[in-house]
């Protein structure tokens, strides 16, 4: 159906995207100004991009907001348990190699109740694309602190402000061996994007942060009630510097004014992908 | 319906870790069940008590179907340590069989017939010491007849490297000699007046 | 002769037909291998660590994936995923790891992902005695997992059923899309005895049930169910862009925040094993045909019961032996049929832990039920089993 407006412009049928989405499931179940959109929109660009037909392209999710990514995307999608996205990504990841799989999921399902196999699955090197979004709190429950709320953030179980310090997850996933680490924001949908394709056509273990505005959850308490008041924060904020030479530089504050926020790709090496040798 | 005669005959092999303890009862309830026509059960000690140094193996053999896979007295006891002896000594049921090694072990006068088996020095005179548990089993299957000696060599062909193969056959021999020697020996006391 | 290669070792088959001496752990190993296993996820415990040393070794051999991971929770995940992409997964444990594992079992029941879970029962609660022999994994392995859902669980009493009913959870796993377990115990486990493997050709591996439509325009309905309940399923790459989630979810397998969608999805999930029981089940009866006396036990303890009923007929008793290899579904109908054959006076329950199995025959009859029961690290002895009985 094509609904003529103005003389020269018309609407088209269809979005490019259209395929690679699961519209029958649209509305869909996130906040105005949230990022995951963003990421989901991302994804599905870069898997356009990839030249890999999309049959052989899987996603697999946690739980979490972030975790509901996979449901909304029209390739073979896994909704996995809580924390155990990566263990069964990296289950369908070895038994047909000639999948690109990638695991969307959220800071608090990768990273707290999945930590165990997040370093492992890095350590081994799978060969898995992870896309981590960072949105500093756990949205679906109502924004109780996770394992990268900021220090001071408050939260319905932080109502003084968190005490703990956070993880700085391209440090952590350096650290546990990761071949390809990088960190962006949902502004940065370009640089985004392009991380994405490089993780899907690099072997191994590769990951990327993408720091997510959740304005109903985190904001509202932190003083970005507003999606866009998170990325106006990431506008004036964040510094491009591709392959940072100290990972702890990467620390975040976002309760800090005047604390920069560096993204970039920063480590992309070869490292043997798991079994490799087999 | 009525319950066959038992036939059952209860192995216990008693020693230290790296003794061998474990590959004897593999080898002797291989031995029983794939080629002797027997039914065999073999289970071993784990745990705690395995890593302490102390190692057992048990097999149970029989001509009927082995219901209860451990044993519950035993018919024959190889003890190849003195702990091992010791601890196992009262198992030994009445007019069993006590084999140890004899330059491992000093069994006490307690009436047990005691089979003193120089494995160990045997095992280094063919060559390599850490045959003396096959030393010992051609002793055992030579003092009893559990399972044929064929049976036993066969075992063997089929669970241990090849290139070991050869040693081990001599070892067999050299236990079953030994046991033939006790025999006679046995024999001539028997008869002597 | 002038040597052209390397001398390699010949590839090994994955069916090492004909007879061997061999223990419940590798024979389950080899069970799995018998019935076209692809993939093993694992984390070692006593006292299942043989089957996963085993795999390690002979699974790659004949081109399958084995992975040690980091831990239980992994393992069983990384099951299901393989299982997803159309993989026979295996994992192996005993009780501390199966407890890790029920949150995923539950996962695995509501996507219909088949995979069989190896658990070697030790000595329990908690660390227990990790060398010694339990058997009171049985409940959990029916209700460990929140909510409701069906599963089957195999319990050989022998190296020899360790190969067979191992064989047996890939086939019964594959056809209804259900968790099954194998519930050995460290008794089987690490016990050798003589395993007849067939010769090629003589088992048959059930193939999963696919799609009827290619993959393309019809959304395929991942969760629409033939008239036997269990849906065909398509697996990750083969063009159906399915989606699986724990969530409650539609035919299609969206999430759904419905009831009504909810009671039809699980009851569902718990029929497709209660309306196959009878295709399902597994047992044993030994001497029970005038049996007045009903010894029914499990794995390692039914070798004790077996002996005891033959001791006892030698003393010209009628006592008989039902022995569930499925103790999930439970052979409630046959119990109750004994019970109400007016023949049977008593039922004996020997078993290794302190009543699970009592409670399933308990609730099945009203006669006495005689308990021989042990908290684990030994099982019931036949005389111990006589002597109940008689006082």
């Amino acid at each position: 159906m094509s609904i003529p407006v103005e003389a020269n412009i018309s609407l088209v049928d269809k979005h490019p995207a259209d395929d690679l989405l699961r519209a029958d499931r649209f509305p869909h179940i996130l906040c105005p100004g949230c990022g995951i959109g963003t990421v989901i929109h991302t994804y599905v660009r870069a898997i356009m991009e990839s030249g890999v037909d999309p049959d052989r392209h899987v996603c697999v999710s946690g739980i979490g907001c972030s975790g509901r990514a996979a449901g909304y995307v029209n390739v073979d999608s896994y909704h996995a348990t809580h924390g155990r996205a990566l263990p069964f990504a990296l289950g369908i990841a070895l038994h047909k190699p000639d999948l690109v799989v990638t695991v969307i999921s959220g800071d608090g399902d990768l990273t707290a109740i999945g930590g165990n196999h997040f370093i492992h699955a890095a350590r081994r090197n799978i060969n898995l694309n992870v896309i981590c979004i960072n949105n500093f709190n756990y949205g679906m429950t109502g924004g109780q602190t996770g394992p990268t709320s900021p220090k001071g953030a408050r939260s319905p179980t932080a109502p003084d402000g968190n005490q703990d310090h956070p993880f700085i997850l391209p440090h952590l996933a350096h650290a546990i061996g990761a071949s390809f680490v990088s960190r962006w924001t949902v502004l940065h949908v370009r640089q985004f994007q392009e991380a994405v394709l490089r993780m899907m056509e690099k072997d191994g273990f590769c990951f990327t942060e993408v720091l997510a505005p959740c304005p109903t959850s985190f904001g509202r308490p932190n003083n970005f009630a507003q999606g866009l008041h998170e990325m106006e924060m990431y506008r004036d904020r964040c510094h491009i510097e591709n392959g940072v030479s100290r990972m702890s530089d990467l620390q975040i504050d976002i309760m800090d004014p005047d604390w920069p926020i560096i993204v970039g790709n920063f480590v992309d090496v070869e490292r043997g992908s798991y079994g490799e040798h087999a | 319906m009525s319950i066959p005669a038992d036939d059952r005959v209860q192995v216990r092999f008693s020693g230290v870790g790296g003794q061998g303890i474990v590959l004897m009862g593999r080898l002797l309830g291989k031995a029983a069940a794939l080629y002797d026509n027997k039914e065999a059960v073999a289970t071993q000690s784990y745990g705690p008590e395995a890593r302490g140094g102390a190692s057992r193996s048990d097999v149970v053999i029989s001509s009927q179907p082995i219901d209860f896979p451990f044993v519950t007295e035993v018919d024959v006891l190889v003890a190849f340590f003195q702990e091992a002896y010791q601890r196992h000594r009262g198992r030994l049921a009445r007019g069993g069989l006590m084999i140890v090694e004899s330059d491992l072990v000093k069994p006490e006068h307690d009436g047990t017939e005691i089979c003193p088996v120089p494995a160990t020095r045997m095992a280094e005179d063919l060559g390599r010491k850490v045959v003396a548990n096959v030393v010992m089993l051609g002793y055992l299957v030579g003092r009893t007849g559990v399972v044929s000696r064929e049976s036993l060599e066969e075992a063997i062909r089929t669970t241990v490297k090849a290139k070991v193969v050869p040693l081990d056959l001599e070892a067999v021999e050299a236990g079953i000699q030994l046991a033939r020697t006790h025999q006679q020996q046995k024999a001539d006391e028997a008869a002597a007046p | 002769m002038v040597k052209l290669h390397a001398a390699r070792p010949p590839p090994t088959p994955r069916l090492l037909s004909g007879a061997r001496f061999m223990q419940g752990d590798h024979a389950c190993a080899e069970g799995a291998l018998a019935a076209g296993l692809d993939f093993f996820a694992g984390y070692p415990i006593t006292p299942s660590t043989e089957v996963a040393e085993r795999l390690s070794d002979r699974l790659p051999a004949v081109g399958g994936r084995f992975v040690q991971m980091e831990d239980e929770l992994g393992s069983i995940a990384a099951i299901i995923g393989a299982s997803a992409a159309g993989a026979r997964s295996l994992t192996a444990t005993s009780g501390p790891g199966f407890s890790l594992m029920m949150e995923n079992i539950g996962l695995a029941a509501m996507m219909e992902l088949p995979i069989v879970v190896v658990n070697v029962q030790r000595a329990s609660p908690s660390t227990g005695l990790p060398t010694m022999v339990g058997q009171s994994d049985i409940l959990q392995a029916r209700w460990g997992s929140h909510g409701d859902y069906g599963v089957i669980a195999y319990c050989p009493d022998s190296p020899q059923e360790c190969f067979d009913l191992t064989f047996e959870a890939f086939n019964a796993a594959d056809r209804y899309r259900v968790p099954v377990f194998v519930l050995m115990d460290e008794v089987v486990g690490h016990m050798a005895e003589r395993v007849v493997i067939p010769e090629p050709g003589i088992l048959s591996i059930r193939v999963r049930k696919g799609p009827r439509q290619p993959p393309g325009k019809e959304p395929f309905l991942s969760y629409a169910p033939d008239d036997d309940l269990v849906p065909p399923i398509a697996h990750a790459g083969e063009g159906y862009k399915v989606h699986m989630t724990g969530l409650t979810h539609d035919e299609r397998g969206y999430p759904i925040t419905d009831a009504g969608v909810h009671h039809k999805l699980v009851t569902r999930l718990v029929d497709k094993v209660r309306k196959h029981a009878d295709q399902i089940l597994m047992t044993e009866e030994f001497m029970l045909d005038d049996a007045d006396t009903v010894l029914l036990a499990i794995g390692c303890t039914s070798r004790s019961a077996r002996h005891a009923v033959r001791m006892a007929r030698a003393q010209g008793r009628h006592w008989g032996l039902l022995r569930p290899k499925t103790v999930w579904p439970f052979p409630s109908d046959r119990v109750r049929e004994l019970a109400a054959s007016g023949r049977v006076r008593q039922f004996v329950v020997p078993e290794i832990s302190l009543g699970q199995l009592r409670r399933e025959v308990e609730r099945l009859t009203r006669m006495p039920v005689i308990n021989i029961t042990h908290a684990g690290g030994a099982m019931p002895t036949p005389e111990q089993i006589l002597e109940a009985v008689e006082s």
